[in-house]
């Protein structure tokens, strides 16, 4: 048997992986751990699951073009190729893509606390402080250094000149962050003069924004007196913070937008006002004016006592004139029918009759008048009677109609 | 100050309330005229408010016992 030194075995070894298919070129899933970013730039970590491990490289060429930070805990799939590192004499995975794996561990702890404060009722609307329309002092927690301060000063300064801002300056990444931004709360709410508290910082990768995922971050908020805004800088993704704070801004210049009025057109408003109060007073004196204007001109007003008298004697006269225009007209009425009546009376009498001559004849028995000469026989006593007086008469014959 | 600026609030909204109220014209005329001197009177209070600038930009840092205190920001 050949004798082969440990650099041959070692090189025979590699060969064996590099011929292989699945070793040359695979997808392989698991979590991240011991994870270290060299001066270099490349990526070494351990890549595991429960039932084994294996380590794992990512050269800078390919780490920097990652669109997140691969960090301990997180599941990821990586696509690469396994060969032998051969001064260590041990295989290892080198990565060339990473994604992460559905949930990782990161959204597992995000799931998590959210699900155990929302049970809690930190994010309940119902226990949300109303944010002031005016704050006179406006507190800020957030790092000193950067854009983000120095736009949200500018902005407040330039939206109200002489707002009063209190910055609460603290680490928003990294280990020390979630401790420091909950002090920075508690602390700006210990000064007793604070009306609101804006927490942030500008955008970042979801483990740059992790403080603002946290139970501390999230119970600071929660229990702060000053209603606070948030404004981390993720347009898209919600954080725990956001979900507590009272307000939530996409970023922290729209917090600075928010939490303070543009000051001229507060004094224009006000202005405004004061004119229409004016107008509104002027017309509630013209109104007023014209009413009392109405009443003075109502001839009551003006020749009271004439009025009085005046309506009497007008009263009196119309009534007077009345009555006596009726009974006028009833006494023609009852004259015009007595004159009519007594004219039909007149030629119906016979008394008018005998005075052109005619007579009548009246049976002295009976005291009929005789219309016919059969109602009387010879001898009866019958009285003529003429326009003056009468004379009686004794029948001595009857003669008919056609005897005459 | 920063309760002046809440009192500041209020006053606006007693304004606007103040602007209703006359602009209805249901008031009798005293009244409408005390509201009148009212309105006046919140209207130049606002307006003095805002004129108050104390332009202040402090930083919380800790004194030697560790308590809160605040310093001018130097920008």
């Amino acid at each position: 048997m050949r004798l082969i030194t440990v650099g041959e075995l070692t090189s025979y070894i590699k060969g064996i992986f590099e011929n292989d298919k699945l070793l040359t070129s695979l997808w392989v899933k698991g979590e991240i751990s011991n994870c270290k970013q060299a001066v270099s730039g490349h990526l070494y970590f351990t890549l595991k699951d429960s039932n084994g491990c294996i380590r794992a490289v990512m050269f800078r060429s390919r780490a920097s073009k990652l669109k997140f930070l691969p960090d301990n805990g997180m599941a990821v799939r990586i696509r690469g190729f396994v060969t032998v590192y051969e001064r260590d004499g041990s295989y290892q995975l080198y990565a060339e893509e990473m994604e992460p794996d559905g949930a990782g561990a990161l959204h597992v702890a995000f799931e998590q606390l959210k699900e155990k404060l929302h049970r809690e009722g930190l994010f309940s609307q119902a226990r949300k402080r109303k944010i002031p329309v005016f704050p006179g002092c406006i507190g800020m927690v957030t790092s000193p250094t950067g854009a983000v301060v120095r736009d949200m000063t500018e902005i407040i300064s330039r939206r109200w000149p002489g707002a009063g801002i209190i910055l609460a300056p603290v680490t928003v990444q990294g280990e020390s962050a979630p401790a420091d931004v909950a002090r920075g709360i508690r602390d700006l709410n210990s000064l007793g003069s604070v009306d609101v508290i804006i927490v942030g910082r500008g955008g970042g990768s979801l483990e740059e924004l992790w403080a603002f995922n946290t139970e501390e971050v999230a119970r600071a908020i929660f229990n702060s007196g000053a209603p606070v805004i948030s404004a981390v800088g993720h347009e898209t993704d919600y954080t725990i913070a956001d979900m507590v704070a009272d307000l939530r801004a996409p970023t922290p210049s729209a917090a600075a937008e928010l939490v303070i009025p543009v000051k001229s057109e507060v004094a224009h408003t006000i202005e405004a006002l004061r004119l229409r109060i004016n107008r509104a007073a002027g017309d509630n004196l013209g109104r007023a004016r014209r009413r009392l204007d109405n009443c003075l001109q109502s001839p009551v007003f003006r020749r009271p006592a004439d009025k009085i008298c005046g309506s009497r004697a007008m009263v009196n006269d119309v009534l007077t004139r009345g009555l006596n225009r009726s009974m006028e007209k009833i006494f023609t009425g009852k004259k015009a029918s007595f004159l009519a009546a007594a004219g039909k009376l007149n030629t119906l009498s016979p008394l008018a009759t005998l005075s052109r001559g005619y007579s009548v004849c009246i049976d002295q028995k009976t005291g009929g008048v005789i219309r016919d000469s059969g109602e009387v026989n010879t001898g009866d006593a019958v009285n003529v009677k003429l326009h003056r007086g009468s004379i009686k008469c004794q029948v001595k014959d009857t003669l008919k109609e056609n005897q005459l | 100050m920063a309760r002046k600026k809440l009192v500041f609030e209020e006053a606006l909204k007693k304004l606007e309330e103040i602007v209703h109220q006359l602009e209805d014209g249901q008031l009798p005329l005293e009244k409408a005229l005390e509201l009148f001197s009212e309105g006046i009177n919140v209207s130049r209070y606002c307006q003095a408010s805002l004129e108050e600038a104390e332009q202040r930009i402090m930083v919380l840092t800790a004194d030697e016992g560790g308590r809160p205190a605040l310093k001018g920001m130097t920008p």
